[in-house]
């Protein structure tokens, strides 16, 4: 297929069909509204289901329910909307059921503005749900990366039966740029058996499938809790993913970036190099599992006098990079949060006074 | 090589699509694009405007706080980004709603009466096709056969308004070549 220009959160829509996904739920919020405006026609096209729901708690249980029947389903919302749905997530989380969270992130806290911001980075790492609880969470950085990413979110998300969420910033959602659609994709979930609660004449053997996150017996609720720890475990292994820019030859600065905010940094980068002054960059793609390693030994480089970290918030993956570097260089965090995203000039100036002698 | 234009005007005046026209035919070109909208909570009569970067290799920032042209659809957006405009760049303005001059020496400035020549070709409301077009011949971003092409298409699925925005291109580009 050949290239077309779409708006972000229009491709986002369109990737979830072509990822096979025929159910949305959800309830509109700016800056990501265009997804619910797109799937309200472009759902039954496909004969698929869209459902508006009366608030965005209700929409978490519509995917709890449709998850648990063994579909494919996904919701975006941003970020008042994704505390509203937290609770379910805890509830997939426990239950052990597959679901596709995108969140387009605005201002906050409370409701805070609707222009781009990354302040959700604690709440969708770390802090996602009530109990031991986590997502495997991507960035994007352009509309075809987040295509990608969300065509690649549902197989991962029954890989581990367990959700996954998309992060990006307002600007992902709003701006418009070329797009090729993979293939189309439409599959079912290829392990649903395990889990589905419906359809068991039509399953191999016939165990039925309990939809539960209630363990009242202490030993229960800790093995089940094992056994999400061993995913996550896993995920750290297997699903980690990150670019490495300018990071080849030496540099003096290490900046740690990612979605939009790490395409400033790459302007920036480009003009510093014009005068001279090498930066190289990490782009986590993957915010859970963390490029641990990536960041660790990029900031150990023996030309590496600092590290920065630039994020549109007001300082949360810094405590991932530090956790990472451990001290082994100063890391410094610097960032906006409520719309206005830093720009290249103001990144310029920020690693010339880090590298400018006390 | 990288250009970025910024479109600006009142909300109603059609000042995302003429930016999404311009990238469409960029992509099209060949080249790198991407579209910025302003959103937030805007209304008819507000403001509106949009950045359109173009660039032969992938573009990194989308925020861009000196853009290289402007086509400026009302005198608030003339006087709010006419200082931002790189020196040597193009600087359309609407001279029908915009009495006076950029107050730059150093662009190519270009006053078109938008209004009034989308009015001669059927409608005032084309003004922004006729200021679109205008800029296009005049800065040379992407051919006028592929902004040709690119109108039409975003036309397709109101087949009856493509003779008259056709009109209204071919009205633009006389007017940039007039002046």
């Amino acid at each position: 297929m050949s290239k077309v220009l779409m708006k972000g959160n229009e491709a986002i829509a369109e990737a979830a069909i072509r990822a096979g996904c025929l159910n949305y739920f959800a309830y509109p919020i700016t800056p990501q509204s265009e997804v619910a405006e797109y799937l309200s026609w472009r759902m039954s096209e496909v004969d698929g289901v869209f459902l508006q729901g009366e608030s965005e708690v209700a929409v978490g249980y519509m995917i709890f329910g449709a998850a648990g029947a063994g579909v494919r389903v996904f919701t975006t919302s941003s970020s008042p909307g994704i505390s509203l749905m937290s609770e379910a997530i805890s509830y997939l989380c426990g239950a052990q059921l597959p679901a596709v969270f995108v969140n387009i992130m605005r201002g906050g806290p409370g409701l805070g503005g609707i222009l781009p911001s990354q302040a959700d980075y604690f709440q969708a790492t770390k802090g996602i749900g009530h109990g031991d609880c986590r997502l495997l969470v991507m960035a994007p950085a352009s509309v075809q990366e987040v295509v990608e990413m969300v065509m690649t979110a549902f197989p991962l998300a029954e890989k581990y039966r367990n959700p996954v969420m998309i992060l990006g910033d307002g600007l992902i959602g709003q701006m418009m740029e070329p797009v090729e659609f993979p293939d189309h994709l439409k599959s079912e979930p290829t392990n649903k058996d395990a889990w589905a609660s419906n359809g068991i004449d039509f399953r191999k053997g016939s165990k039925r499938n309990l939809v539960r996150s209630l363990f009242l017996d202490p030993e229960k609720l800790n093995d089940n809790n094992l056994e999400l720890r061993a995913k996550y475990e896993r995920m750290k292994r297997e699903e980690v993913r990150f670019e490495a820019y300018n990071t080849q030859g030496e540099y003096s600065v290490l900046i740690v970036s990612y979605g939009t905010m790490s395409r400033v940094c790459k302007t920036a980068i480009e003009t510093l190099k014009a005068e001279g002054i090498e930066v190289g960059l990490i782009r986590p793609q993957t915010l859970f599992p963390y490029p641990e390693i990536a960041v660790r030994e990029a900031a150990r480089k023996s030309s590496c006098r600092a590290v920065l970290c630039i994020e549109m918030s007001m300082g949360q993956m810094v405590e991932d990079v530090e956790r990472c570097v451990q001290g082994a260089r100063p890391v410094q965090w610097y960032g906006k949060c409520g719309g206005d995203v830093p720009t290249p000039e103001e990144i310029i100036d920020l690693v010339k006074r880090t590298l400018s002698p006390m | 090589m990288q250009s970025e234009v910024m479109f600006a005007g009142f909300g109603g005046q059609g000042i995302l699509l003429s930016g999404k026209i311009l990238a469409h035919a960029a992509m099209e070109e060949g080249y790198e694009v991407a579209w910025i909208p302003s959103y937030g909570p805007e209304m008819r009569g507000g403001t509106a405007y949009c950045l359109v970067v173009i660039s032969d290799k992938p573009i990194g920032s989308p925020i861009i706080k000196n853009p290289k042209h402007l086509v400026a659809m009302n005198r608030p957006s003339l006087d709010k980004f006419a200082y931002a405009i790189k020196p040597g760049g193009v600087i359309l303005s609407n001279a029908s709603l915009i009495p006076n001059p950029a107050g730059r020496s150093d662009v190519d400035e270009l006053r078109v009466q938008t209004g009034e020549i989308a009015a001669q070709a059927g409608s005032a409301k084309a003004a922004n096709i006729v200021a679109l077009s205008a800029f296009v011949a005049r800065s040379g971003l992407v051919q006028l056969k592929t902004l040709k092409h690119c109108i039409e298409e975003e036309f397709s699925k109101r087949p009856q308004l493509i003779p008259l925005n056709l009109k209204a291109m071919e009205a633009g580009i006389a007017a940039a070549q007039k002046e």
